[in-house]
C-alpha cells in the first residue's frame, strides 16, 4: 500500500506563496501616528475609506477623544456619514469594532486607541482581522503615543505630516496636505516608504515615490519669507 | 361535629317538565340565584301547568310590534299571528308596565336570557375638560384660585366658542356653547384657553381602560361618559351601592367628578346618571316606574328630535311610553335609529338589546418561565423566552421598542433590565444578544425561580421583504447594530451627527442619539476645514507681528510651534439673535507649523473690541 509521497515545501515556498497571495478587498490596518497631535493618521485613513459604502463606524477612547478631538463632519469627504461611539476603556473599544467588523452594511470602521494598553494584543488584533475579512468591512486602527508591538494586523503604517503644496491662489497659504506614508509591516506586498497627495475635493489621494517630492518647492524655502 | 366542617348540602331542585338547568352565561351569579328561586316558585304554585302558554298570555298585550321584533321574542312572534286588539295595547301598557318585566323575563325560556338580567353603570363626567385642564395646572405648580373665572374655548363657526367653564365662571353666567366675547363683556378677568378635544379624548380612553379595574367590560359612552356592564362585579366590591361609592370616591382622587348610576340597561342608566339621583341603583322591578317622569331628553335623542316631543306634548318617557306603538312607529319612519323615540324606548325598557360594546385590552406581550428550583443564572432561560415572546409579536403584527428583563427572586427582592432597540425588532436572537453582558449585573441572591420578559413598549410593524438579492436591508443592519452598542454601553454612548445651519463650528453639528430622527445634509463649508474638532477649544499663548494679523508662534500643550504657512483670517461672527451679549467676534486661521502639522486657530475678539481686554487664541481643530 503506497501513498503519493506530501510535496515537500520549503519555508522560501511558503514565504513566495504568501507574497503573492492577494490582499483581500477589506482587511486591518493599524497606523501609527508619530507625533500625537497630528492630523496626517487621520486623514490617510479617512482616504482609504469611500464615503459611498454606508456609514463609518467611528469608535474613540476616552484619551483619544480628550487629545485629539472628535471627527468634524465638515471637513470629511463629502457624503461620508458617520455612527461615533464614545467609550472610555480599549476594551470596550474592541469589543464595539467586533460588533461594528460584523455588520456588513458598514462602510468601514475607525478605531482610535491611545497608548500600548495590555488588551490590545495579538490575540485582539488577529481577531479583528479575520472578522474585517470575514465580512469585507475594512477596519482602520490609529494608534497614538504607542509603540509597534506584535500584531495581527496585515498592514501596519506609519504616517507623518510633510510640507503641504502651494495654494494656488495664496502663496502663503498650506495647500494640499502632504503625507510621509511608511508601510513597514506588510503581509501582502514589500515594505516601502511613500509620499501621499490627498485631494480632498475629488476624495482621492495619490501615493509617489519620495523622490517626486524633490522637484516641488517645498516648506523650508518659504519659511524664510512667510 | 364532624358535619360542621363539611360544606352544606344544598337540596336539589325538583325536577319539572319546564326547567332548565341555570346556563353558565356570564350573568350575575345573585340574580340567577333570584331567578332560579322565583322559577322554582312558579313552578311549585302552577302544578301540572305548562309553562309557554301562560306566558304567552301574560305577553299578549306588548308582543305586538310593528316595527321589527325584538331578538329575543323574535321566534315565538313569528310562529303566531298578533291579537286585533293589539291597537290598544299601548293604551293600558302604561298601567302594565310597572309589573310586566319582572313577570314575563325569567320564563323567557326559548333563549334562556333575561333582558333585564344585566346590570349596567354608567358614568357621566360632567366636568371632565375642565377638571383635566385645572389637574394639569396643579402639575405644572400654577394654582388657580377658586374665584377667578376662567373657561376653555373652541372654535366655532363664528368665533371661539366656550367649552367647559370653572365653578367660578358658571357663577358669573358664563355657559357652555355662548360666544367667547360675549362671555368678555360679562366677566371681564375670564380666563380663556383653548381646550385640547383630542387630548381629552385620549384621556377619557386611558381612564376606560382604569375603570376596568371594577368589572371586565367597559366602554367609551359619548365625550364625557362611561359605560360599564358591571353584570356579577358588584358582589366583589361589597354591593352595588357600595361599588358605586368607591367608584366616586376613587375618581375623586383623580380630581373628576362624576354622576353615576346602574340600571339594567344601557339606556335607563344614562338617563339616571344624568338625570336621577345621587348613585342611583334601580331594580329591575322598578325600571318602568323610575323611567316615566324623566324628561324626554334622558332617552338619548338630540335637541331636534326632544323639541319635536315637546310640541307634541310628549314632555316626559311616561308620556311616551303611554303612546300606542304605532303610532310612534309611522310617525317616526324616517328617523335614524338614534333619534328614533321608539327604539331609544325600546333600549331604555330592554326590548331591545344593546350590549356594552368593550373594546379589547391593547394586546400586552409578555411572557415568563417558571423554574422548578431557584437557579442564578437567567442565561439559558433567555433564548427560549425571546423566542415565545417574538412569536406572540409577530401573530400580532407588532415589534418591540423597549424590553424589560424581571427576575423573581426567593427572598421577594425583584431585579429588572430593560433595554430599548432603534426600530421595532422581533428577531429573538437579536432580543437575546442584547442582554449580553448585562445579565452579570443581576444579584441573583439566594437564586430566582420566576423569570419574566415583557416587550413594555411595542409598535406596529410590517413584514418587510429583504432584497431580492439575498442582501441584507442596510438600515435594519445597522439599527441592530446600534442597539448592541447603546444596550452596552447606554444611550448616549452611539450618536451621529445632527447639522444645523450656524457658522459657528462647535455650533454647526450636534451628536444625537441614533434612536433619534435623521438630519438633513448641509453643503460644505466654502473654506477647507478641519478633520478634527477638538471637543473644547484649547487656549494657547501666541506671539504676533501685529495684533490684527496671523500669529507667528505659539505654545499649545507646553510644545513651541513656529507658524510656517498661514490662511486667513476668516472671521465668523457671534449670533447676536442666540448669543450671549459681550460675545466677541472669532478670525479663524489654517496654520501650518515647522514640523507641517496643520492646525484651525482662531482669535477671539480684536483688540479695541470694547468687549474685554487683548483677544485670546485657541486652537480649535486639526486638520489633515
Amino acid at each position: 500500500m503506497t501513498c503519493a509521497p506530501a510535496s515537500l515545501r520549503t519555508s522560501t515556498d511558503l514565504l513566495r506563496d504568501r507574497a503573492g497571495a492577494v490582499s483581500p478587498a477589506a482587511t486591518l490596518s493599524e497606523v501609527f501616528s508619530t507625533t500625537v497631535i497630528d492630523g496626517a493618521a487621520t486623514g490617510f485613513a479617512l482616504a482609504h475609506l469611500s464615503p459611498g459604502r454606508g456609514p463609518v463606524l467611528w469608535v474613540q477612547d476616552r484619551l483619544s477623544r480628550r487629545e485629539c478631538g472628535i471627527p468634524y463632519m465638515a471637513g470629511l469627504p463629502a457624503g461620508m456619514d458617520v455612527l461615533r461611539v464614545d467609550v472610555s476603556r480599549p476594551v470596550d473599544v474592541l469589543w464595539a469594532v467586533e460588533q461594528g467588523l460584523g455588520c456588513p452594511s458598514l462602510g468601514g470602521v475607525i478605531a482610535e486607541i491611545w497608548g500600548d494598553p495590555p488588551v490590545l494584543d495579538f490575540t485582539a488584533t488577529k481577531r479583528l482581522a479575520l472578522r474585517a475579512e470575514a465580512h469585507a468591512v475594512p477596519c482602520w486602527l490609529l494608534r497614538r503615543a504607542a509603540e509597534p508591538a506584535l500584531s495581527g494586523a496585515r498592514e501596519r503604517w506609519r504616517v507623518s505630516s510633510l510640507p503641504s503644496a502651494n495654494a494656488p491662489c495664496d502663496a502663503r497659504a498650506p495647500g494640499r496636505p502632504h503625507w510621509r506614508v511608511e508601510l513597514f509591516r506588510s503581509r501582502f506586498r514589500a515594505p516601502a516608504t511613500w509620499v501621499a497627495q490627498y485631494d480632498h475635493a475629488r476624495h482621492h489621494m495619490s501615493l509617489d515615490h519620495p523622490i517626486a517630492l524633490r522637484g516641488e518647492p517645498d516648506g523650508t524655502a518659504l519659511s524664510a519669507t512667510g | 361535629m364532624g358535619h360542621e366542617d363539611k360544606l352544606p348540602a344544598l337540596p336539589a331542585p325538583r325536577p319539572g317538565p319546564g326547567s332548565t338547568p341555570p346556563s353558565a352565561n356570564p350573568d350575575d351569579l345573585a340574580r340567577a340565584m333570584h331567578a332560579l328561586a322565583r322559577a322554582m316558585a312558579e313552578e311549585d304554585s302552577r302544578a301540572e301547568q305548562p309553562p309557554v302558554p301562560s306566558e304567552e298570555d301574560s305577553l299578549t298585550p306588548d308582543s305586538f310590534t310593528p316595527v321589527g321584533a325584538p331578538r329575543w321574542r323574535s321566534g315565538r312572534d313569528g310562529a303566531r299571528p298578533s291579537p286585533p286588539e293589539a291597537g290598544r295595547a299601548g293604551a293600558i301598557a302604561n298601567g302594565n308596565a310597572v309589573a310586566r318585566p319582572v313577570d314575563h323575563a325569567p320564563r323567557d325560556t326559548t333563549t334562556g336570557r333575561d333582558p333585564l338580567a344585566r346590570r349596567i353603570t354608567s358614568l357621566h363626567l360632567p366636568q371632565f375638560s375642565i377638571e383635566r385642564w385645572m389637574r394639569s395646572l396643579d402639575r405644572r405648580g400654577e394654582i388657580l384660585p377658586d374665584d377667578l373665572p376662567a373657561a376653555l374655548a373652541i372654535e366655532g363657526p363664528h368665533g371661539p366658542v366656550i367649552h367647559a367653564a370653572t365653578r367660578a365662571a358658571g357663577l358669573a353666567g358664563v355657559h357652555k356653547g355662548a360666544r367667547v366675547v360675549d362671555m368678555r363683556a360679562l366677566c371681564p378677568d375670564l380666563r380663556i384657553e383653548y381646550a385640547d378635544i383630542a387630548g381629552d379624548r385620549m384621556a377619557l380612553q386611558r381612564l376606560m381602560l382604569w375603570t376596568r379595574r371594577w368589572c371586565p367590560w367597559t366602554a367609551l359612552d359619548g365625550d364625557a361618559g362611561l359605560v360599564m356592564d358591571t353584570t356579577g362585579s358588584d358582589h366583589l366590591w361589597g354591593g352595588e351601592a357600595a361599588m358605586l361609592r368607591d367608584i366616586e370616591e376613587k375618581l375623586s382622587h383623580l380630581g373628576l367628578s362624576a354622576d353615576l348610576a346602574t340600571a339594567p340597561t344601557h339606556g335607563a342608566a344614562w338617563a339616571l346618571a344624568r338625570f336621577g339621583g345621587v348613585r342611583d341603583c334601580c331594580p329591575p322591578e322598578r325600571l318602568a316606574a323610575r323611567m316615566a317622569p324623566l324628561a324626554a331628553r334622558a332617552l338619548r335623542l338630540d335637541a331636534d328630535t326632544v323639541l319635536l316631543l315637546q310640541r307634541l306634548g310628549l314632555n316626559t318617557v311616561g308620556d311616551l311610553a303611554a303612546v300606542p306603538r304605532l303610532s310612534l312607529a309611522r310617525r317616526f319612519a324616517n328617523a335614524a335609529a338614534a333619534q328614533n323615540p321608539l327604539h331609544r324606548l325600546d333600549q331604555m325598557m330592554g326590548r331591545t338589546p344593546e350590549p356594552v360594546d368593550s373594546p379589547d385590552d391593547p394586546p400586552r406581550f409578555a411572557v415568563e418561565a417558571r423554574l422548578p428550583e431557584p437557579i442564578e443564572d437567567p442565561t439559558p432561560h433567555l433564548p427560549a423566552l425571546a423566542r415565545t415572546l417574538c412569536a406572540g409579536l409577530e401573530a400580532h403584527g407588532f415589534g418591540a421598542r423597549r424590553i424589560a428583563l424581571t427576575i423573581y427572586r426567593t427572598d421577594g427582592e425583584i431585579a429588572r433590565l430593560d433595554v430599548a432597540t432603534a426600530r421595532p425588532t422581533r428577531d429573538w436572537q437579536h432580543m437575546a444578544r442584547l442582554f449580553d453582558g448585562k445579565l452579570d449585573r443581576i444579584d441573583p441572591g439566594y437564586g430566582f425561580d420566576l423569570v419574566t420578559l415583557d416587550a413594555t413598549v411595542v409598535e406596529d410593524m410590517a413584514q418587510v421583504q429583504t432584497r431580492l438579492d439575498g442582501g441584507a436591508d442596510d438600515g435594519a443592519e445597522i439599527a441592530k447594530l446600534a442597539d448592541r452598542l447603546s444596550a452596552r454601553f447606554g444611550g448616549q454612548a452611539i450618536r451621529h451627527p445632527v447639522v444645523r445651519e450656524s457658522h459657528l463650528p462647535e455650533r454647526r453639528e450636534d451628536w444625537h442619539p441614533v434612536t433619534g430622527p435623521r438630519a438633513h445634509v448641509l453643503a460644505p463649508a466654502p473654506q477647507p476645514r478641519p478633520f478634527r474638532l477638538l471637543e473644547h477649544p484649547e487656549e494657547i499663548r501666541v506671539l504676533y507681528a501685529v495684533p490684527e494679523g496671523p500669529p507667528a508662534q505659539f505654545v499649545w500643550r507646553k510644545q513651541t510651534h513656529r507658524v510656517v504657512r498661514f490662511a486667513g483670517p476668516e472671521r465668523i461672527a457671534p449670533e447676536w439673535w442666540r448669543d450671549r451679549p459681550g460675545t466677541r467676534l472669532r478670525d479663524y486661521y489654517h496654520i501650518e507649523d515647522h514640523a507641517s502639522r496643520r492646525f484651525w486657530l482662531y482669535r477671539d475678539g480684536v483688540l479695541g473690541d470694547r468687549r474685554g481686554d487683548g483677544p485670546d487664541w485657541f486652537v480649535h481643530g486639526i486638520h489633515g
